[in-house]
């Protein structure tokens, strides 16, 4: 006798906690092949703005901590995402409907991109700042700092990438400092919620990544037009079309009203680099006088 | 003669040879412009200096050409060590020629001689000096193996720096082996017609640098090129969001330094000498139109009395007055309309309720002049603690814990600079890790150094000018950096597409 199967409820990620989207509207996600898999919450206005305030009080925080502590964290999902291997790769299998050694190796590359950027949390800032040779009596020494708030979409319907591509947005703005909304891939959110499952056991404190799913075309000019959102990662941005016609220009111009920082959309899945950890930081340069001896 | 009044010194402008006409300054030649002529006068007396040419999109569009042609043919070809050679002439001929620049820019800007002559030109050079340094060495930038240029920058700069933003924009530039169009501001271009000179005498090839003098308008058509491949704009934030409009949606790369409303941050325990002269020169250096300028001071409560009076006993002591002589320590204002910004913003302080003290001193009948402004009984809500003002005035606030002064320093969509007098060092550290400010001065306010990199957080604009990081604008990086197992699902590069170097417009990205 088969036994009946206990479906997931698929649900937002905020701020530490799993709501449904206070709109209340869901959509459909379906298999390669049109099979009915989920109903995944379609995030709403509201919901992103909740984002970004549970995003802005944990920026503190998350930047506060030592590097080391950062580093430790991210290389802790590494651990828990490695121990949830199997389901992972079943959803993946299911969704992006490719073979069991396709999604396999998603999965890896996917532990194996946050262990890459864990290992930058305490060396980036030897590698991008320097101590300035300035003439005259100063001290002088510039260090890259976090942000703040960064808004980002994932790259939206890449073959064998729902997983890989939302890890490869999210590593290198949190590693910094960075807090993050991310929307994840529309067609494939089933890995982007149970990361977020694997995220909230982990250390990684509530608020630092925050997970919305449901229409990036829908969600994204809300998050490029706010003013509490420090930098835009337009990742996944180049596919979409809004309702009204609308492309990822629109978000640029949108956020040029705040002069937010804006990462151009690349195609496909962005491959791990230090410049994709630079374009989340600002330089902060210090001077201080010395005495004459 | 009363006790600290000392007789005139002043520079003579007859050391300069100007000509009674400048046009551009397109691939190597002086040539006339399409537009109308206007004059540029000298702010302190309002006689006429020069007239100069008023590019059109034509000119513009010549320029470019002119510069993406010498970008193919000559400058990214060039060896770095040659492309290095040539920055390095610039800088000695800029010191060979230091007191005619020095004449020639307070004459145009109305900034005392002292400022140009003691910071501004050397300044010049020392940009010079430090990117001619980089021009072979590009791979040690922080970039990875093989860095390349970008192609043809379009620059446009502002009229209170005119010669070092134009060393600021042009020195890494070049040095990273982009070719450029430059833009001063509509009236300050003189400077930069004596500096296409220095160029002609450098023997730079053509096209490497190009001149374009105008207003807005010509600005705009500038950045607008559909051939250029890099943006680099100084000067006002609203104009830097559009700026930011126009490039959106095309592969051009921005770097953008904007407004400022600068916190200066003085604690009890500071010291006090030092912090007064701190605040003078944190504000009115250069008559304040500095977007780093210190124009928010921040006082810790039980010392404000004492250094507002000290302030003020200060500033009795300061000269305003021609700028050629070489006893002024504040100029006159740049522009009738920058005056009467400054005038209206006043006003509005008083009207808002916050105390006025002005410095006592003689207005001459001619030119623009404004005289050092201090405003107490301020609250964070008043337009002048939130606005822009650029000019000679200073807003005064107070706090009473650290906490708190650096909730008041960060509360403004401006993140440029900050300043902090305190004698705790640990204080101070653990104040400027708080700080959203690209800048933090430390019992110091307004020093600049070609070796270390300025700009700003926020509303401040992108990027930063000076320095690795200064250089790393202009350039752009060849290869990844992460193992090639960790790409296993991705595609290539997405800078594979831009082989060719010319930048893709998009649609909208001009329209709105």
């Amino acid at each position: 006798m088969s036994r009946l199967t206990v479906p997931k409820t698929y649900k937002l990620y905020i701020g530490g906690k799993f709501p449904r989207s206070e709109s209340g509207r869901t959509y459909e996600v379906v298999s390669a092949k049109g099979d009915f898999l989920a109903n995944a919450a379609k995030a709403s206005r509201k919901d992103a703005r909740d984002a970004v305030v549970a995003a802005r009080a944990a920026v503190c925080g998350w930047a506060g901590a030592t590097a080391y502590n950062r580093g430790q964290v991210i290389y802790r999902i590494a651990e828990l995402l490695e121990g949830r291997r199997a389901q992972f790769v079943d959803e993946i299998q299911s969704s992006e409907g490719v073979t069991a050694a396709q999604a396999s190796a998603q999965v890896d590359t996917a532990i194996d991109v946050w262990v890459w950027y864990a290992g930058w949390a305490d060396k980036y800032a030897q590698v991008a700042g320097n101590a300035n040779p300035v003439s005259g009596p100063y001290f002088n020494l510039s260090v890259p700092e976090p942000t703040g708030v960064v808004a980002a979409v994932a790259p939206q319907g890449v073959a064998s990438g729902s997983l890989l591509g939302l890890v490869s947005v999210i590593a290198p703005i949190v590693v910094s400092g960075n807090t993050v909304v991310v929307v994840a891939d529309e067609a494939a959110p089933l890995s982007a919620i149970s990361l977020s499952e694997v995220l909230a056991t982990s250390d990684v404190p509530g608020g630092v990544i925050n997970m919305l799913t449901g229409s990036a075309a829908e969600i994204m000019p809300w998050l490029a037009a706010h003013a509490d959102v420090n930098a835009l990662d337009l990742t996944g941005a180049g596919s979409l079309e809004g309702a009204k016609g609308e492309s990822w220009v629109d978000l640029q111009l949108a956020a040029a009203e705040t002069l937010k920082r804006v990462v151009a959309p690349v195609a496909g899945i962005p491959r791990p680099a230090l410049e994709r950890i630079t374009a989340f930081v600002e330089t902060k340069t210090v001077w201080h006088t010395k005495s004459m001896l | 003669m009363a006790f600290l009044e000392y007789a005139a010194a002043p520079e003579s402008p007859s050391i300069l040879n100007l000509k009674a006409q400048y046009g551009l300054f397109i691939d190597g030649e002086f040539v006339d412009g399409h537009g109308d002529v206007f004059d540029t006068i000298s702010p302190a007396t309002e006689e006429v200096i020069a007239s100069i040419a008023q590019a059109t999109a034509g000119d513009v569009d010549t320029a470019v050409r002119a510069a993406r042609r010498a970008y193919e043919t000559v400058w990214s070809r060039m060896s770095g060590s040659d492309r290095g050679k040539y920055l390095f002439r610039i800088a000695r001929l800029v010191q060979e020629r230091a007191r005619e620049l020095a004449v020639a820019e307070s004459l145009d800007n109305g900034k005392p001689i002292r400022e140009t002559r003691d910071v501004d030109v050397p300044l010049v050079a020392a940009w010079f000096f430090y990117y001619a340094g980089w021009a072979d060495k590009l791979e040690h930038a922080g970039l990875g193996p093989n860095p390349r240029a970008l192609g043809v920058a379009a620059q446009v700069i502002p009229w209170n720096f005119p010669l070092l933003m134009l060393a600021w924009k042009i020195a890494p530039a070049l040095a990273a082996g982009n070719t450029v169009v430059i833009k001063p501001a509509e009236t300050t271009s003189l400077t930069a017609m004596l500096f296409a000179e220095i160029l002609q005498q450098a023997d730079l090839p053509a096209g490497v640098v190009n001149i374009v003098t105008g207003p807005g308008p010509t600005g705009q058509a500038l950045v607008t090129h559909d051939d250029v491949n890099k943006v680099a704009f100084t000067g006002s934030t609203n104009v830097g969001r559009m700026i930011a409009r126009q490039v959106a949606g095309t592969q051009k790369r921005l770097t953008l330094e904007l407004g400022g409303k600068a916190a200066n941050i003085v604690f009890d325990d500071a010291p006090m000498d030092q912090a007064i002269e701190g605040i003078v020169n944190g504000i009115f250096f250069n008559q304040g139109h500095v977007c780093c300028a210190g124009s928010r001071l921040l006082v810790q409560e039980n010392v404000h009395d004492e250094v507002i009076d000290r302030l003020k006993a200060r500033l009795s002591t300061l000269r305003m007055g021609d700028p050629l002589d070489k006893n002024t320590d504040i100029g006159a204002i740049n522009s009738a309309a920058q005056l009467e910004r400054i005038r209206t913003l006043s006003d509005t302080g008083e009207n808002e309720g916050a105390e006025r003290w002005t410095a006592d001193c003689r207005i001459p009948d001619k030119g623009f002049w404004f005289a050092p402004t201090i405003f107490t009984k301020v609250s964070a809500a008043h337009a002048i603690a939130r606005e822009e003002i650029f000019g000679p005035v200073l807003s005064v606030l107070t706090f009473r814990t650290p906490a708190e002064a650096i909730t008041k320093a960060n509360n403004t969509p401006y993140g440029l600079s900050a300043g902090i007098w305190t004698e705790k060092g640990s204080r101070m550290l653990a104040l400027v890790d708080q700080l959203k400010a690209g800048v933090v001065w430390a019992n110091t306010f307004n020093r600049f150094d070609p070796a270390s990199p300025f700009g700003g957080y926020k509303e401040s604009g992108y990027g930063r000018e000076g320095g690795r990081h200064g250089l790393a604008a202009y350039l752009e990086a060849s290869g990844w950096d992460a193992p090639a197992a960790l790409s296993a699902a991705s595609t290539p590069p997405a800078d594979a597409k831009r082989a060719t170097r010319k930048p893709k417009q998009t649609r909208k990205a001009v329209a709105k």
